[in-house]
């Protein structure tokens, strides 16, 4: 009895506390950092969206997605992203993946049927389909691909905008990030960033 | 090969950084928890909380004080998450249902974040940040201040059963550490990428003319706390695998140092308030060689892919990001395991059989490597003592811990502290595999199945807070078993520690004799890794065998 009426005492300044810690952690310090960042890095802060001609925006209005979210790619003509298990796809509200084991005969199929449906998109033997390209991410919304992906998918890329592959080529090179200070993460290419740059040389091509 | 160097290479950049950084913020740390004078600030609240900061207490009285503290702590974010539907920037979301708000109150009060539901699927904006926020702070506070009362209370010599003050421990920690530290990591990470804003989800028209919604949130802020405090709990479903939460292979490898940063320089603190840095010396020694061991094996087990879908894929992407590959996912996953936090950066189900075994391992060790940013340290005095108590028994010295006799009132309480994680993890697993409403949310069968119950059980108990995601938990019947499996996972330790520094404190302090076994020395380092993984990781042999075990096998 003693013992709960000083754990009752104790819960009461642990009440006052709380309060004040809600105040300070919960409301001061998010809105610290929000003012800092909003006004430091607007861009970044704010999604980091970018329009159809390439440039940085914060207006969602003018925006044709982010630089760090995958999207779906419904045209065969641009390079295409790794499979995804957010939601029906790409869902920025349902990030997250398959869960799905090692040894799930479900993953296997999917693996096999993802594995034959790159190799006849690309005309390719479906061996020389990259591991990325047959798996889905973590998030869902990857937004990038393994050079060896990217560079599978160059030919039909190039065919289908009536570019050189060299310049497609050229174009991936750019777009491609190699290891953080030559060790941290890998080697890896934006998609989004990179079908603007093709559709870009597209149009430039066309104009001539 | 040339995958192998930028492995190991990034495991050699993080201890560069660690062995920087670690010193200088464990005597930051011991000066916190020691030192006589408040600032001015921490003076202002105490006159405005009522609260005597100077006022020693009895084990007793600080165990109620942080129960007290925990259990407003459960109420207020129940509330919270039942009524968000009334707070402003709620986004429209509902009310979390009852057993959804329990399990999830709990979760973030114990310092687990294990999360049912999915961020950006069911929480506003003012729930995750004055709801889940301020719990990342207080509780990883709330572990810090236990681990400095017993570290003090050992450095004290008959001060009949009082500790120190668990309030002033409590924002101390908060104040001096987790909050400017918070502040700089949330600025960097916002810097380098990470969403920090106030807006709901907005819709963007993609290139390719259909619909995109792109989330918004403060999310830097709550990130870069949920890594420093070793909490997990992500604001988006696909947690640090996000691009908004961990946009880059550099962000990637400072949400790790951040994880670490803490636990590692409590361990260096304890050396330097019980006044002999060796002490703490050996035993962050024993906590890097565990880590190291569990990063080795899971770098190798990842990278080389094997099982049936790595072999058909051409590698164990599934689960991971392109950013990251294998070596950095594996690297986080080790980390996220061996400390308390259970954020992830990839998906823990679908890692190899043996990765996966790893991850669990590091948790049923009992997170001491080097383990939560309080209960590393403490879980790890607590094998010390039962080191020094078996190695007295195999060479007929007395017990003794930095001049502390240990009796038999010591090692019952240590005993029935090693077998709480177990006792936990394995009657909660045997109770979820026999009734059907725990099997009902198993994703699959066989081996799997049962790894899939035995992580979440593991995560739970130890107040991790990772998943093998394939797990259906937002039941009533997992949320119900996993918050019991939570909260005397959190406070049946924290309770029996407070209990032994209250012994401690109150012991005189024996000179050391001939008989003393040096607790600071190599073969002691060995010893108390060789307890971790014989008297802890024993227990768990025969269900590992039938989950991750049997798996890599077959």
């Amino acid at each position: 009895m003693r013992d709960l009426l000083a754990l009752l005492r104790q819960s009461l300044a642990g009440l006052r506390v709380l309060v004040a810690a809600t105040v300070l952690l919960g409301v001061a310090y998010p809105l610290l950092v929000t003012g800092i960042a909003q006004v430091a890095v607007p861009w970044q802060a704010n999604g980091s969206l970018v329009t159809a001609a390439g440039e940085r925006t914060t207006d969602a209005d003018e925006a044709v997605g982010s630089v760090l979210l995958g999207q779906a790619t419904d045209d065969d003509g641009l390079f295409q992203p790794r499979p995804s298990a957010a939601g029906d796809g790409w869902d920025g509200l349902a990030s997250g993946g398959s869960n799905l084991g090692p040894e799930s005969p479900e993953l296997l199929a999917l693996v096999g049927e993802r594995r034959a449906e790159v190799a006849a998109r690309e005309g390719v033997d479906p061996a020389a389909v990259p591991p990325d390209a047959v798996t889905a991410s973590g998030s869902g919304l990857d937004p990038q691909v393994s050079p060896a992906y990217a560079a599978l998918q160059v030919p039909r890329v190039a065919a289908a905008n009536g570019l050189d592959e060299a310049a497609v080529r050229a174009l991936v090179a750019e777009h491609t990030a190699g290891r953080t200070l030559g060790i941290l993460g890998e080697p890896r290419v934006d998609v989004l960033a990179l079908n603007i740059a093709v559709l870009a040389a597209r149009d430039a091509g066309a104009g001539d | 090969m040339s995958e192998l160097l930028p492995a190991v290479g990034q495991v050699l950049v993080l201890v560069v950084v660690l062995a920087l950084a670690v010193p200088l913020l464990g005597r930051h740390l011991a000066h916190t928890y020691t030192a006589p004078g408040h600032l001015a600030v921490e003076r202002g609240a105490y006159r405005l909380l009522r609260i005597d900061p100077d006022a020693d207490q009895h084990w007793r009285t600080y165990a109620l004080s942080a129960l007290g503290f925990s259990l407003v702590g459960i109420l207020l974010l129940y509330a919270v998450l039942r009524l968000q539907q009334h707070l402003p920037l709620s986004l429209g979301f509902g009310a979390l249902p009852a057993d959804g708000a329990w399990n999830t109150a709990v979760s973030f009060v114990t310092n687990t974040n294990w999360q049912w539901y999915s961020g950006e699927a069911a929480l506003g904006h003012l729930a995750q940040a004055t709801g889940l926020t301020v719990q990342n702070f207080v509780s990883a506070a709330t572990g810090m201040a236990v681990a400095a009362a017993l570290a003090r209370a050992l450095s004290r010599s008959g001060a009949g059963g009082r500790i120190g003050n668990f309030w002033t421990d409590l924002v101390r920690g908060t104040v001096r550490v987790l909050l400017p530290g918070a502040l700089v990591a949330a600025v960097l990470l916002a810097l380098l990428g990470v969403v920090q804003n106030l807006s709901g989800a907005r819709t963007v028209t993609t290139l390719t003319g259909g619909e995109q919604s792109v989330p918004g949130g403060p999310v830097a802020s709550q990130e870069a706390i949920k890594e420093l405090g070793t909490n997990g709990g992500g604001f988006f479903n696909a947690n640090s695998a996000h691009p908004f939460e961990n946009p880059t292979p550099l962000t990637n490898l400072i949400e790790i140092v951040l994880m670490l940063l803490v636990p590692f320089a409590m361990a260096w603190a304890f050396g330097l308030i019980v006044g002999d840095r060796r002490q703490g010396a050996a035993v962050l020694a024993a906590m890097g060689l565990l880590l190291v061991v569990a990063v080795a094996l899971l770098t190798w087990a990842e990278m080389a892919g094997p099982g049936t879908v790595p072999h058909a894929a051409g590698g164990a992407l599934e689960g991971k990001e392109t950013r990251f590959g294998t070596a950095g996912s594996a690297l986080f996953a080790a980390v996220t395991t061996g400390t308390s936090t259970g954020a992830v950066n990839s998906l823990h189900d679908s890692f190899t059989a043996p990765g996966g075994g790893v991850a669990m391992v590091g948790m049923l060790l009992g997170e001491v490597s080097p383990g939560g940013v309080g209960s590393g340290l403490y879980g790890m005095l607590v094998l010390a003592v039962v080191t020094v108590f078996i190695a007295g028994l195999m060479v007929g010295r007395t017990p003794e811990y930095l001049g502390k006799k240990i009796g038999q009132r010591e090692i019952v309480l240590v005993a029935v502290y090693v077998l709480a994680s177990p006792f936990l993890v394995l009657v909660g697993l045997a109770l979820a595999l026999s009734v059907p409403a725990g099997v009902a949310g198993l994703q699959e069968d066989g081996a799997h199945g049962l790894s899939e119950a035995l992580y979440a059980l593991a995560s739970a108990s130890n107040n991790n807070g990772s998943a093998f995601g394939g797990l259906t938990s937002g039941t009533p019947f997992w949320n119900t078993l996993l918050g019991l499996a939570m909260l005397l996972g959190r406070f049946l330790p924290l309770v029996l520690v407070l209990a032994l520094a209250g012994r401690f404190a109150a012991a005189q302090r024996v000179p050391v004799g001939p008989g003393t076994l040096p607790t600071h020395r190599p073969l002691f380092v060995s010893l108390l890794v060789g307890v971790a993984l014989v008297v802890v990781g024993l227990t768990f042999v025969p269900v590992l065998v039938l989950g991750p075990i049997v798996e890599s096998l077959s």
